[in-house]
């Protein structure tokens, strides 16, 4: 009797997981690719913003500095979760309300350029010190020694302070790109169809909680392997020319 | 004052040069010129200025006052002593070939790319002709083999050797010399020395900061002695090393054998 329902139940898992429905196997990949979309996005903003905010903190004026640091600290401060809710609703709603006013129709943001944005913002935040602090233990002589030949700021930075930094930022970084895939599990409250928002439902609707939540932790851990691999390749690349460090 | 080739046209024209840090002056209005094929050799104790002297002539070190000339061009100042043309400067550099205590190569590129970097991505030349000519300085200084290998693998002489070569890249008016020696093991000083002494041999334009009074006696063709921010002597390296006028440059070269 119990081994029938044992097998009953592991048929049933696997039938639950199936791409094709009944199975929620499909929605789940959805999920997982939506969750993968808004990471990169807000990775690829973070960093931008971070490289920003990193030259405008080490080379800025003192108006730059301060805002910069408004930046850092205010985001750094308020809880993602919070700034989602805020962004979502707090200014959608002031957007809606300025539209109307001024005679337009009310626009709805998408939840994918919501997270992107939200996320993005929190990720520069952290980005601007991970990168200020990596620019920081770049020789000051290398850098000096492309000025002393002539070569323009803009030129400089990106030939080499940028490359020369990013093996120094590159561990800072992986952090900040596992954290910004997990982080997408916070856009589930907006009612965004990502993976843990994806897994939810699926739960709901069936009652097998254990077996979807089970399946979004792995699709999570398999993620973030493959990403730590890529970051070790993107490592090994940017410490050529220097000598292997063991303690 | 460098009148060794008094017919030559001038390459760096140091006038009433100030330097200050805070409230502290380190430069107090030093001169110097330097006209094509002079080797001048600035010499001195630590703290002197001599460093900073020549950090100013490229501007890496922004002088309070006084007038800077390379090759007939006066870098242009604000009244407030801060740099005017940005533009200029980076010009004027790429005629400066600027060798440093501590190497400073980019340790993220070959040697090769090392020496191409400037020429190709500043200069804007051909990469094929920037090769070709780095491949030929880098032999010249006895580093043709290493040109695939990363500065970090290479010893402190073969990094400023390659350093001498990745600034005769650019191929530039005259060759700047921060103590090029002070910081290699006593047995890698003479590879450096050969390499510079080669150079002073053609006929190159340098200024050179060094600790090597030998070395400065042999290959300059004007010696400046700088005491506290100012000149305290200068002249032909026989008179200023052979009779030293002034007692603290008799101590000096007491002091330093």
């Amino acid at each position: 009797m119990e081994t029938l329902a044992g097998a009953a139940a592991a048929a049933s898992t696997l039938e639950l997981l199936q791409l094709s429905p009944p199975g929620w196997g499909a929605n789940l990949l959805q999920g997982l690719w939506n969750s993968i979309l808004i990471a990169c996005g807000a990775f690829a903003l973070g960093l931008g913003l971070g490289t920003l905010g990193a030259f405008g903190k080490l080379y800025g004026g003192l108006i730059t500095r301060d805002l910069l640091a408004i930046y850092t600290t205010v985001v750094r401060a308020v809880p993602e979760l919070v700034l989602i809710l805020i962004l979502y609703y707090a200014v959608t709603d002031a957007v809606n309300q300025t539209l109307i006013a001024v005679g337009y129709g009310r626009i709805q943001i998408s939840g994918l350029a919501a997270g992107i944005a939200v996320l993005g913002v929190v990720q520069g935040a952290y980005a601007t010190e991970v990168l200020r602090g990596a620019i920081q233990a770049v020789p000051a002589g290398q850098i000096e020694a492309a000025r002393a030949m002539g070569m323009p700021p803009a030129l400089l930075a990106r030939r080499v302070t940028l490359p020369l930094m990013l093996s120094n930022a590159l561990p800072g970084l992986a952090n900040l790109w596992l954290i910004a895939t997990k982080d997408t599990a916070l856009l589930a409250v907006v009612g965004f169809g990502e993976l843990t928002q994806q897994t939810r439902q699926a739960a709901g609707a069936t009652k097998a909680y254990f077996t979807f939540f089970i399946a979004a932790g792995m699709l999570y851990l398999i993620l973030s392997i493959g990403s730590g691999w890529l970051f070790a390749k993107a490592e090994h690349r940017a410490r050529r020319g220097l000598p292997e460090v063991r303690g | 004052m460098s009148g060794s080739r008094a017919g030559a046209s001038e390459a760096i024209r140091v006038e009433g040069l100030r330097k200050s840090f805070g409230a502290h002056e380190v430069l107090k209005g030093v001169s110097l010129t330097a006209h094509e094929g002079d080797v001048v050799a600035i010499i001195g104790g630590s703290g002197s200025g001599k460093s900073t002297m020549l950090r100013c002539i490229n501007f890496l070190e922004t002088p309070s006052a006084g007038r800077i000339v390379i090759g007939g061009e006066e870098v242009a100042m604000r009244a407030d002593g801060s740099v005017a043309d940005r533009r200029q400067i980076e010009r004027l550099r790429q005629s400066l070939g600027m060798v440093f205590q501590q190497f400073n190569l980019w340790t993220h590129r070959t040697i090769l790319e090392n020496l191409v970097e400037v020429p190709v991505h500043v200069l804007h030349q051909p990469r094929a002709e920037a090769e070709a000519r780095a491949q030929r300085l880098l032999a010249r200084v006895g580093l043709a083999e290493k040109a695939d290998a990363y500065p970090a693998f290479l010893s402190g002489g073969q990094q400023q050797r390659a350093a001498i070569a990745r600034a005769l890249c650019m191929e530039p008016r005259a060759m700047l010399f921060d103590e090029p020696t002070s910081a290699l093991d006593p047995e890698l000083v003479g590879e450096v020395l050969a390499v510079i002494r080669d150079l002073a041999a053609e006929g190159r334009t340098m200024i050179l900061v060094t600790h090597e009074m030998k070395f400065a006696r042999e290959v300059a063709s004007h010696v400046i002695y700088l005491h506290n921010g100012v000149v305290e002597e200068e002249g032909p390296p026989d008179a200023l090393f052979g009779a030293p006028k002034s007692e603290r440059l008799k101590q000096f070269l007491k002091s330093v054998g």
